[in-house]
């Protein structure tokens, strides 16, 4: 061991796994080497929206060759009533939502299981369904909270009278379809039992809330429950809690007596994991004629299943964006025969802020203030709706970094005047926000006998890079090289730690695994180290403690649209993306997510619906044949950067979560861009051509 | 039925295979190779790209027994005792590998595309991955990576 000074938060060292995902080593979840004779389940999705099985007839597939079991609401194992209702899977004949699962039939091979699913008769007692959300549904109503627990409504002063004498207003309704988290990962789930003890390798953001989950409905004792999620294929808040394969695994791999594998299909994900409810928006703002915002009035409409009430939180942001004299938000929900939405990729702040920052790109047009200065002339001195500091806010910091790298100076703002051959070319910019969230976690270290060090902490590293850099920051606590530094994770029996969801991970792991660091470099310091000395944290005391600041990340975005004359199409040929972050742990594994986020958001922008049939009451394109995401060809020239940006207040390493702040503003920017080369502004996303065709220029 | 088939330079025999199961599948389930990545079954994401007879193919759309008596190479098969290919290193150093499911096929792809082009142009890179679905890097890392292993391997 040899201590060192030089750190290594702040360098770029390749990631940890890499070698094993480029050589196609890396075992994920149902990957696992041998677990002996495997079965194989395939689940059978309503036909109906909303009704009763009245009864699966097994009989014709029961007797096939290679089918183990077939489990229906008759039979399936009784289990223990969960908090997420989710996962009282099989436990009843209700059909909530097509798509829903009603039977699955274990088999010794995939295809024999497909086969048998596929031909399952299941009888159906249908009744009406209602699946589309309107303005004025009749069963809109007040969610109690939104996600997770934020007041569903706020009102500070008084904005009909402030918009009633502003001098410029602007009352504008957006829409954001259904959008589906589609990690290229499908949901997959392993579960192996020994006697009584489960073990579950899965696909899934936390280890440690999925023991808990699943000891809870099989009526086990936690110890008995190990889940291990070494490599997970992204999630993007689909995989943020454990997920109903995993359920139906363990309920088969009990009832067959072997190993079961459960691995969704695509056409699966569109409707049992989760999805980003569709928004209907209405933003009011009234302003002076300089653009100096008196009154904000942001109102969201949304859905959520007949399952479960999951109340996005759609207009959060806005309670903390801006200053105004005053300021109105609320939210509204109808729980509908359609899907249960989740998380997805910053719910809440990402809808919002399409609606927000394209309103406020509306008014920089009304009043003829540039759009930048707009901004800056509406930062607030503290946050607006708690009156809290902000532990750091470099809004404005990132509006005049991103102003000057991407020229935004010499715009001219007139709309729909700029030719370049058959394109239209404009720019557009927004702001992004997401919250510093920090969750307790625990986490050991230990000198290793033959030296070296070993971390271990129940984190997941959905793609994000937090192996790498639970090692870099491990390496800084203990003052050694990260070489002499083995960070382990996935693992549920490292104990309790925060879920890789709400971009709190690096944050909440990197919290732990300092403390754990420090703890045990000051016993080494004092008993001299010749291994075996093992020390334990957990940070709820001290995160608990973290209060008298308002925490979020903030940036900006700037786009360039171009739009065929012709044909409407729109490419986008540059995006720039400016984030005061906090501390950057390691650039390579950073600047990779925020530019994907912020491609996401291009995809949400251009391309991402997913297309309810009202008759049937799904989405109908639900593959990737008909739900399109941004490819390689969609995306040209794109960049993040971030602001040097120190934040002592925010958590003991000055480091805000990056896993979603790319997302947010993305699609208003490209929106604003479009405005800008045709004149035409497209309040519904995505922003097809057939929304500018008939408005552009002739 | 059984197969009998070369897959990354070994010959290999599996009994029992369902007329219907795909190249995916065997590859995968039955002789212990899981690098291959399914993620759509239906030809839309690349995730699943391996060589077939020395021409990119969709393994999910090839059925196993396509395969009798051809040779299959998959992602395990690019680095060899020297190492890793050079587009793998590139793809490690440039941050292309996030959570890495894409990986294998954009891996696959790459590797074709630099050995029937020496030096492709961004709009050639952009054309020739446009079949690989990335969900998480939003595709930047992955052009650098392209050329940079396109550069390294035009230098040697
Ligand atoms: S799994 Fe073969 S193309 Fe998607
Ligand atoms: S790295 Fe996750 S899909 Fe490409």
């Amino acid at each position: 061991m040899t201590a060192i000074t030089t750190r290594a938060v702040g360098s770029s060292p390749t990631r940890i796994e890499g070698t094993a995902k480029v050589t196609g080593a890396a075992r994920y979840s149902t990957e696992q080497d041998h677990l002996g004779d495997v079965a194989y389940l395939w689940p059978v999705p309503a036909t109906i929206a909303k009704g009763r099985v009245e009864a699966v007839d097994s009989d014709a597939v029961a007797g096939l060759p290679g089918v183990l079991a077939v489990l229906t609401p008759d039979n399936a194992p009784r289990l223990e009533t969960p908090d997420d209702a989710e996962l009282a899977v099989l436990q009843d004949h209700e059909v909530s939502y097509r798509g829903q699962f009603v039977a699955a039939v274990v088999a010794t091979s995939l295809e024999t299981a497909r086969e048998a699913a596929a031909s399952l008769h299941i009888t159906y007692a249908e009744v009406p369904h209602d699946s589309e959300l309107t303005e004025n549904h009749p069963k809109l109503s007040k969610p109690e909270k939104v996600n997770p627990a934020f007041p569903t409504d706020t009102e500070d002063g008084d904005v009909d009278a402030a918009l009633a004498a502003a001098a410029v207003t602007v009352d504008a309704t957006y829409r954001t379809p259904p959008v589906h988290n589609n990690p290229m990962e499908p949901h997959a789930s392993l579960a192996v039992w020994l006697g009584h003890e489960l073990t579950l390798y899965d696909s899934l953001q936390g280890a440690f809330a999925a023991q808990q989950a699943l000891a809870k409905l099989f009526a086990l004792p936690p110890a008995s429950v190990h889940v291990i999620n070494e490599h997970v294929g992204g999630g993007f808040g689909s995989k943020g809690t454990v997920r109903l394969g995993a359920v139906l695994a363990a309920m088969a791999a009990r009832e067959v007596g072997r190993p079961v594998k459960v691995v969704l299909g695509r056409q699966h994900m569109f409707t049992v994991v989760g999805y980003r409810t569709p928004t209907i928006q209405r933003v009011r703002l009234g302003a002076d004629a300089d653009g100096q915002l008196t009154a904000i009035e942001h109102a969201a409409i949304e859905q959520t299943s007949t399952v479960l009430e999951f109340a996005e939180q759609t207009t959060v942001a806005t309670r903390i964006m801006y200053a105004a004299g005053s300021r109105r938000t609320s939210h509204r929900l109808a729980a509908l025969d359609v899907p249960t939405p989740r998380w997805m990729r910053a719910p809440g702040e990402c809808p919002g802020m399409f609606a927000l920052e394209s309103a406020m790109d509306e008014l920089a047009v009304a009043t003829g203030v540039d759009p930048v200065e707009i901004r800056i002339r509406n930062e607030p001195d503290v946050e607006p709706e708690s009156g809290k500091p902000f532990s750091s806010r470099n809004l404005v910091a990132c509006l005049r970094e991103g102003a000057e790298r991407f020229g935004w100076a010499a715009r001219d703002p007139r709309p729909g005047v700029r030719r370049d051959g058959r394109w239209l070319v404009g720019t557009g910019v927004a702001a992004s926000t997401y919250p510093s969230y920090v969750g307790p976690s625990t986490a050991s270290a230990a000198a290793e006998p033959g030296g070296g060090f070993v971390v271990r902490i129940s984190a997941a590293d959905i793609g994000t890079g937090a192996r790498t850099v639970l090692t870099q920051i491990a390496a800084d606590a203990l003052r050694v090289r990260v070489e002499e530094v083995r960070v382990e994770i996935g693992d549920s029996s490292f104990g309790q730690a925060a879920l890789a969801g709400g971009s709190m991970g690096t944050a909440s792991w990197g919290w732990a695994v300092t403390r754990a660091g420090e703890r045990l470099r000051a016993a080494l310091d004092e008993h001299g180290g010749d291994g075996r000395l093992e020390v334990h944290v957990d940070t709820a005391e001290e995160v608990k403690a973290r209060t008298g600041f308002a925490y979020h990340a903030f940036g900006a975005q700037y786009a360039e649209a171009r739009v065929d004359l012709d044909t409407g199409e729109v490419r986008v040929p540059r995006l720039l993306g400016v984030f005061g972050v906090g501390r950057i742990v390691n650039p390579r594994t950073a600047r990779s997510q925020l530019i994907g986020g912020m491609t996401m958001g291009l995809s949400m922008a251009l391309h991402e619906e997913g297309v309810l049939d009202p008759a049937f009451g799904d989405y109908v394109n639900h593959d990737f044949a008909g739900y399109h995401v941004a490819a390689a060809a969609d995306v040209a020239d794109i960049d993040a950067v971030w602001v040097d940006e120190q934040d002592e207040h925010v958590n003991p390493l000055g480091v805000k979560g990056i896993g979603e702040i790319g997302i947010v503003g993305t699609a208003a920017a490209v929106a604003n861009a479009v405005f800008h080369a045709t004149g035409v502004r497209v309040r519904d996303l995505p922003i097809r051509l057939d929304k500018l065709l008939g408005g552009l220029p002739g | 039925m059984r197969i009998t088939t070369t897959v990354n330079g070994q010959q290999r025999v599996v009994d029992d295979v369902w007329e219907g199961e795909s190249l995916l599948y065997v590859l995968r389930e039955r002789m212990g190779l899981p690098g291959s990545k399914n993620a759509c079954e239906q030809g839309e994401c690349g995730s699943c790209t391996v060589y077939l007879d020395g021409v990119t193919a969709c393994a999910c759309l090839v059925a196993g027994g396509q395969a009798e008596g051809r040779e299959v190479v998959t992602v395990e098969a690019l680095a060899d005792a020297d190492g890793l290919h050079p587009v793998q290193e590139a793809f490690l150093e440039c941050g292309a590998v996030q959570c890495g499911f894409c990986t294998p096929g954009l891996l696959v792809q790459t590797h074709d595309l630099l050995a029937r082009t020496g030096r492709p142009s961004d709009p050639e890179i952009r054309e020739a991955l446009a079949g690989n679905l990335c969900r998480c890097t939003g595709y930047e890392k992955i052009l650098d990576a392209v050329r940079l292993a396109s550069e390294r391997m035009a230098s040697r």
